[in-house]
């Protein structure tokens, strides 16, 4: 696969139906992976990938309502904002997504 | 010597056991380096916990851990200790001890702690090679020794000490009769009901019991060959033990001309009719009665040494004590008077179903006796009761539904004094390193009140679980009466109300075929479930419906639905299925390419005899498959809720002990069962020969190939809480033991709880209840052997080469969605 280009920062990593329904797919990025969720209502969401208790890969967990269960420990992350749910301490970095049409677009923050 | 120092007071001590060991730790506590201490064993050891013998005949632990004091401790403490050598005199003018082997010690103070003999009951031939008593660690090895080499065992004696020799022997793989005098097994400490009760708990373990049954001769020739009783019967016997009971051992006390009665006579501060000499333990006799029993020899130990250092005028009073039995899974308790009379009150209460009776014996506001049989967690409760002569009053009404339900709420009192008197930094939960001190703030400074909540903020009992009765008392004596333990069936989880039963009913009941069904059926709270309700359901899904349900590949756990096992890097480790652990040089060199050509990091044998690649990376796992596939392996299932492995040894094709073919029978096992789904990992073992190479009884379904068939074994399994298989039948045949097999597998994932293991759902569900149905209902067998292998056409499809057979774009599962360039 090559590389996607970005346009003002903005890169487009696929469509919807890239992603099965509560499940996430993964986009290589400088930063490390980036793991895009989509809901059973499609709603999308991006967040690293990486558990803030041991680095679990989140792609990788159930996802349910708004939340994915981390694969390693069963740490609950909240989709919306990267925060563990309590009362777990520790918050994944959130990714800025928009959707152009059926398009997904990714927003990396630079350095 | 230093003329201004003044010599030490000497100590000696004769009786390395345990009442004497405890003496001197309680004189070193009070007045370290006072004495100089010398003891005198007869048996060749460092001091060990005698009552203790028992576990370790049953093989539950080893001598090494039974050691109370190691040789070290000795050392550390500046005692002499002179273990082998019997004192065969005392010189009471001179004060000096004499030895069987010449040596001599002075003493001031002399301590007799000379214990007891094993009772031999004066019959013909008790002297034959094989007769045995049960007093000490010579006995157990000659009991082991014995068992690795004889079939037969017969226990004279059903009380405590026999009935633990019976269960070791029969752990042992003997074929065990106990013969006992009375009408009913431990009578001292049982009435009839409960006597009856533990007579049929041991004949399902395969004891036979005979009661009211005397013996008259131990026949033999060169070795005991059998036990004729009065009656004429004549039972085979290899092997004899003679457990009828104790006699205080007073023999030097009355050698050397102390009062001795039944033993050697005492005061309450210990002393015999010498004022030198002090005695304790099971060899003395103290207000005219004599005791076997560990308790006692605390209290007395306490009181000698406060004597023999001068610290305080102590009293022995004499010991209320209780009796457990020491056979796993056969829980009793007695104290107390339990004959009752016409001025005691008993309250009884029976529960035929559970095996449980329980019977509290009063006298006028004072409880006096207790028997508990089949659920005896109450016992230290009702014993503490008992010992202090505490008034009843108000409690008797529900005394008998124990302290929790007696008390209102289960306020903290006895169970939980063990928790209670626990330190701080004593650690609770062993995975996740947390210690009770920890769990006590978590509760006070978050408000918490339930189990789940603790569970969340601290970890403990969070992983494997098995500290959770630890938590909950820790709980209870936290809130006090805040705290109310759930006694309902749990819900599932916290997005619905129904119990697993109960939704497994409901699929069944009302044709519910997918997730989004039964969530709808079931008023589920949530829309759609969570982690821990959604792989159980499609579980249940797939158990019902075969075939005919909707897989939802997002609701199975990632190791599941990627046919790898996660690691905690990411990567994923693969294992290829070896029949029976069998493998060939083709299959080698097939995973030897794949390492090599796939840079996999580490290559391992499992303990089900696999071969585990590990740190694959996840876009790599098709193309690992494809290479596997191509030499004829297929997935392994190791990463499932699943048939894992049937581990076998090699059998009576190779080996010179087999007495069947164990490899063929295991890689016919396995054959059938592969690709079965389970509520959590299934292993299978088949062993050759009773050696049990191959570890059959510590696994979810064990075969032992003996002479005449095959012996199948349920419920076991090496994990967090070690449980060794039941025995469940023998069977004759090849296809006999494919069959009980596949009906055991089916019952188990019809009816066990997604996540519940074998061993717990045996316990759980008990394993009469599984005989019955594979058993004894051979129409009920079939039908679940039926089903299991209807199950198995649509279980038995490589999910390896599935993916690998799938087209790309179906695969996206193994591949990045996209790679993002470095922003400019």
């Amino acid at each position: 696969m090559s590389a996607v280009d970005l346009i003002d920062g903005w890169a487009d990593v696929g469509t919807l139906a890239d992603i099965p329904r509560l499940g996430a797919r993964i986009v290589t990025s400088t930063i490390g992976n980036i793991a895009v969720f989509r809901t059973a209502a499609d709603e999308l969401f991006a967040l690293e990938d990486r558990c803030p208790h041991k680095g679990g890969p989140l792609s990788q967990g159930i996802v349910h309502g708004t939340g994915v269960s981390c694969p390693l420990h069963n740490w609950l992350i909240d989709l919306k904002t990267g925060e563990a749910c309590a009362p777990d301490h520790g918050c994944a970095k959130t990714i800025e997504l928009r959707r152009d049409g059926d398009r997904i677009l990714l927003r990396v923050p630079r350095g | 010597m230093n003329m201004l120092t003044p010599r030490k007071q000497r100590l000696v001590l004769v009786g390395n056991g345990m009442a004497g060991m405890r003496t001197v730790e309680e004189i070193l506590a009070r007045a370290p380096g006072r004495f100089e201490i010398t003891v005198f064993g007869a048996e060749p050891h460092v001091n060990y916990n005698r009552i203790m013998l028992s576990p370790v005949l049953a093989g539950e632990k080893c001598f090494d851990e039974i050691v109370i004091n190691d040789r070290a401790w000795y050392e550390a403490n500046d005692v002499e200790l002179i273990a082998g050598e019997k004192i065969v005199a005392v010189d009471r003018d001179a004060r000096q001890v004499h030895g069987a082997n010449g040596t001599v010690r002075p003493y001031d103070v002399l301590l007799l702690a000379t214990g007891s003999n094993p009772f031999v009951i004066p019959v013909p031939g008790v002297n034959l090679p094989g007769v045995v008593t049960f007093r000490d660690m010579a006995d157990v090895d000659a009991m082991l020794a014995a068992s690795r080499t004889h079939r037969h065992a017969v226990v004279i004696g059903g009380g405590l000490l026999g009935l633990e020799a019976a269960n070791g022997l029969a752990l042992n793989g003997m074929d065990v009769t106990v013969v006992h005098l009375m009408p009913t097994l431990m009578e001292r400490q049982l009435d009839v009901a409960a006597g009856t009760l533990l007579a049929g708990d041991l004949e399902r373990r395969g004891i036979k019991v005979l009661t009211a049954a005397n013996t008259k001769a131990l026949l033999g020739e060169d070795r005991v060959r059998a036990v004729q009783l009065a009656d004429g019967t004549e039972l085979p016997a290899d092997l004899v033990v003679m457990a009828v009971g104790i006699r205080p051992n007073g023999e030097l006390g009355k050698a050397i001309g102390l009062t001795t009665n039944r033993g050697i006579v005492v005061d309450d501060g210990m002393c015999t009719s010498d004022p030198a000499i002090y005695a304790i333990g099971e060899c003395v006799e103290h207000r005219g009665l004599t005791y076997g029993l560990v308790a006692p020899l605390w209290d007395m130990a306490k009181v000698c040494a406060d004597r023999i250092t001068a610290t305080a005028e102590s009293g022995y009073a004499g010991t209320v004590t209780g009796t457990r039995l020491k056979v796993t899974g056969i829980d009793m308790f007695s104290a107390g008077n339990i004959a009752g009379g016409e001025d005691c009150d008993d309250i009884v209460l029976r529960d035929p179903a559970r095996g449980v009776y329980k019977r509290l014996i009063l006298k006028g506001d004072l409880l006096v006796g207790v028997v508990l049989y089949g659920e005896a967690s109450e016992g230290n409760w009702y014993f503490q009761l008992l010992k202090d002569a505490t008034p009843i009053g108000g409690l008797r009404d529900n005394l008998i539904f124990g302290q929790a339900f007696a008390l209102g709420g289960g306020a903290a009192a006895d169970p939980g004094a063990a928790v209670k008197a626990m330190a701080d930094d004593a650690e609770i939960c062993g995975c996740n390193g947390v210690c009770k001190g920890k769990i006590v703030t978590a509760i006070a400074a978050q408000g918490l009140t339930t189990l789940d909540a603790v569970r969340a903020h601290t970890k403990a009992s969070a992983s494997c679980g098995s500290c959770t009765p630890l938590v909950e008392q820790i709980l209870a004596l936290s809130l006090g009466d805040g705290y109310q333990q759930s006694t309902a069936a749990k819900p599932m989880c916290k997005c619905t109300t129904h119990p697993h039963e109960e939704v497994r009913a409901r699929i069944l009941a009302d044709g519910l075929k997918s997730i989004p069904a039964v969530m709808r059926a079931l008023d589920w709270t949530t829309p759609d479930g969570c982690s821990s309700c959604r792989p159980a359901l499609n579980f249940y899904l797939l158990t019902a419906w075969p075939g005919d349900y909707v897989d939802d590949a997002q609701s199975r756990f990632i190791n599941e639905r990627a046919h790898a096992n996660i690691q905690k890097d990411g990567t994923f480790s693969v294992v290829p299925r070896m029949w029976g652990g069998v493998t060939s040089a083709k299959e080698l060199r097939a995973i030897a390419d794949v390492v090599d050509k796939f840079a996999i990091p580490e290559v391992k044998v499992t303990g089900g005899q696999r071969i585990d690649l590990l740190g694959v990376k996840k876009e790599d796992l098709p193309a690992v498959w494809a290479d596997l596939n191509a030499a004829g392996m297929v997935s392994g299932h190791a990463y499932g809720k699943a048939l894992r492995t049937v581990k076998t040894c090699v059998g009576s094709e190779w080996c010179r002990f087999g007495t069947q073919d164990s490899t063929g029978m295991g890689v016919a096992l396995e054959r059938m069962t592969w690709g079965s789904m389970h509520p959590h990992k299934v292993k299978l073992a088949v062993s050759g020969c009773p050696r049990n190479c191959a570890e059959a009884t510590i696994k979810d379904f064990g075969v032992i190939a003996v002479d005449s068939g095959w012996e199948l074994h349920i419920g076991g399994n090496g994990g967090i809480k070690l449980r060794g298989t039941d025995f469940l039948c023998k069977v004759t045949t090849d296809a006999e033991v494919l069959e009980y097999c596949g009906a055991f597998l089916e019952l188990y994932r019809q009816e066990a709880r997604y996540l519940e293991r074998t061993a717990p759902w045996v316990e759980r569900v008990g394993l009469d209840y599984v005989k019955r149905h594979i058993v004894e209902d051979a129409a009920g067998r079939a039908k679940l052997y039926a089903a299991f292998l209807h199950a198995q056409t649509f279980a038995q499809t490589d999910p390896w080469a599935e993916r690998v057979a799938e087209d790309a774009a179906s695969r996206h599962e193994y591949r990045p969605m996209a790679e993002m360039a470095a922003a400019p």
